[in-house]
């Protein structure tokens, strides 16, 4: 115990020594959290839309203007070509055409079932299915309104949905994406760290020094570790203090919990960053090795894609992901208030994940060639 | 005169996949000697040593160090020796102070004896003033001597070097020179590679290394007589050829 105190206070003056360090720990996650929060946003702000109108008559004017007044739609052009409308979409200067058919009023008059026809330019699949449903959604409302105003009889007993969103109800987007990202930060930071040290001591030779001494490997692995679980703490503070005040999230349950899963889970990660640091030779191929590992989990980790939209085997490889985890952990009590039960499936897979890197990098440290 | 053996080697042999690093090398360092361990570039030296102080698996033979097999007891043997590479094993971003707290820390030393091994070496070697200083502002030659005596903070009996005096001037080659004849005259053991045949002369025995084997073996003087040679120098060159 007393020899992992001399190294545990070795690293820390190291780690205070470096002055890079202390700008990464405290600005870094600022920056980001508010870069990452507003901009990494998948929310459909602009949808560019050109009407093919062949009608012109009372209802399609009706229609249009109904459109027109949504503020997240824009209208780039009205024609009655075409031609020219795909034109425009070829040129990425429209994400839909509707066409608006001759005869549209005259048909719907006569309870012909006009067809209003849109082509979607599906590049983009987030901004396609979003924007087509923006306007799904106008065209049914301005469907409703001309069915009362045509049968107002028959319209007596009609099926309405309300939904109301919980948890968070103006759908604030950084509020989403806030947790989420500090979460990330917060292990990505630790595990390059961790990955770095090792190979450090390695380019430096003084791992060889340590190693004709009779410290224990498991000494080292934890001695190692110690300092950098607390800058990942700091690293968290820093961010849920940066949140609170920048975007105002919410904190709706109990912040010690995060803290205490936060434990566990950075130890996980830097048990892998120590492992990748066993296995490299120099600090530019751990950080190499790193990377794949963190382009992996960030992809993977249901930060930018949801988790539940991803085919049923990349469900599975999440679980492995300690950054999953953690995100999934900072959103429920974050924005659910959720309680140590509602999580203690995340606590069970990063505990078991800790346990194995950490077994892994304590077994792979070798003293001896 | 010397009774007491603490090194024995016998048939030391480290292969690399086809190559042959160390070829059955078997020596003897009685206690008390400095013993010169001497080999051109590639000849082997440092695999040697890193198999004598458990860093490195022997692929056959065997070696006992301050009386522990260096294959199966391997951490024993650390515990009793001290071992200073031609790297620099010193952090360049601490103090003398922190870097001997350190690595006396990690021997096991005492809070107590820490401090009372700090006060000694720091006046031994004359760097007080330079106690607070980062390590990677001090001369070459201070670093080497602060080395030195940091691969003795906890009095081992045998002192592995591993071509200390690399890349410094003559003068303070005499001066790291001096240390190592104190650190001899305390009863330590220094086993010490080099390439400096000057430097062979100050051994009390001294073993020649080519392509993994060691050659010659005798003090300077008789190797001088057998070799019809007037210097180390000259050994060293009919050996090497």
């Amino acid at each position: 115990m007393k020899i992992l105190g001399f190294i545990i206070q070795k690293e820390f003056i190291q780690i205070i020594r470096n002055r890079a360090l202390l700008p990464m720990m405290t600005l870094l996650p600022i920056i980001q959290l508010i870069i990452l929060s507003n901009a990494a946003s998948n929310e459909v702000k602009n949808v560019n839309l050109v009407i093919v109108e062949k009608d012109y008559s009372e209802s399609s004017r009706l229609l249009i203007r109904k459109i027109n007044a949504n503020d997240r739609i824009s209208i780039v052009k009205t024609t009655f070509n075409s031609k020219d409308a795909f034109d425009h979409l070829q040129a990425n200067k429209a994400d839909i055409v509707l066409e608006i058919p001759s005869d549209f009023e005259k048909d719907y008059r006569r309870g012909e079932q006009p067809k209003l026809q849109m082509l979607v330019n599906a590049i983009n699949g987030q901004q396609s299915t979003v924007g087509s449903g923006y306007l799904k959604n106008i065209i049914s409302s301005f469907n409703l309104e001309l069915i009362e105003e045509v049968a107002p009889l028959t319209s007596g007993s009609q099926l309405t949905i309300s939904s109301r969103n919980w948890y968070n109800p103006e759908i604030n987007y950084p509020h989403f994406m806030a947790p989420g990202i500090l979460a990330e930060l917060t292990a990505l930071l630790t595990i390059v760290l961790s990955a770095m040290n090792v190979v450090r001591e390695r380019e430096i030779g003084t791992i060889e020094q340590i190693n004709v001494t009779p410290i224990k490997k498991w000494q080292f692995i934890v001695g190692k570790l110690v300092p950098f679980l607390c800058i990942g703490m700091v690293l968290l503070t820093v961010g849920l203090i940066a949140s609170k005040l920048i975007f105002d999230i919410p904190i709706r349950g109990n912040i010690g919990l995060i803290f205490f899963y936060a434990i566990f889970n950075l130890i996980a990660v830097l048990g892998l960053g120590l492992l990748i640091s066993n296995f490299a030779d120099t600090q530019q191929q751990a950080i190499f090795v790193a990377f794949f590992f963190v382009i992996i989990f960030v992809l993977m980790c249901g930060l930018f894609t949801p988790i539940d939209s991803m085919p049923k085997w990349a469900q599975k490889l999440t679980i492995p992901n300690p950054l999953a985890h953690f995100i999934s952990v900072s959103r429920k009590v974050l924005m659910k208030g959720s309680g140590f039960w509602d999580i203690r499936w995340e606590f069970i897979y990063t505990i078991i994940l800790a346990v194995v890197f950490n077994t892994l990098a304590i077994w792979s440290y070798r003293k001896r060639i | 005169m010397h009774s007491e053996t603490i090194i024995q080697v016998n048939g030391l042999t480290k292969r690399f996949g086809d190559f042959t690093a160390v070829n059955e090398i078997t020596f003897k360092v009685d206690k008390g000697e400095i013993f010169g361990f001497l080999g051109a570039n590639g000849a082997g030296k440092t695999t040697a040593i890193k198999m004598l102080i458990g860093l490195s698996k022997p692929t056959k033979g065997s070696g006992k160090v301050a009386g522990f097999d260096i294959e199966k007891q391997a951490e024993h043997v650390k515990k009793n020796i001290g071992y200073m590479s031609q790297k620099f094993s010193l952090y360049d971003d601490l103090t003398p102070k922190e870097n001997i707290r350190f690595y006396g820390g990690i021997y096991g030393l005492s809070r107590n004896e820490i401090k009372t091994k700090t006060k000694e070496i720091l006046e031994e070697l004359d760097l007080k003033s330079v106690a607070n200083k980062t390590v990677v502002s001090l001369p070459l030659g201070w670093k080497q001597r602060l080395a030195f005596a940091i691969s003795m903070v906890h009095d081992p009996d045998i002192v592995f070097l591993d071509e200390p005096t690399g890349g410094v001037d003559p003068k303070v080659r005499r001066e790291f020179w001096e240390t190592i004849y104190q650190a001899s005259e305390k009863g330590r053991t220094v086993f010490v590679t080099t390439h400096y045949m000057d430097e062979a002369e100050y051994c009390d025995r001294v073993s020649i290394m080519v392509a993994g084997k060691i050659e010659a073996l005798d003090t300077p003087n008789n190797l001088k007589q057998q070799f019809n040679a007037t210097s180390m120098d000259e050994v060293f060159l009919k050996l090497a050829r």
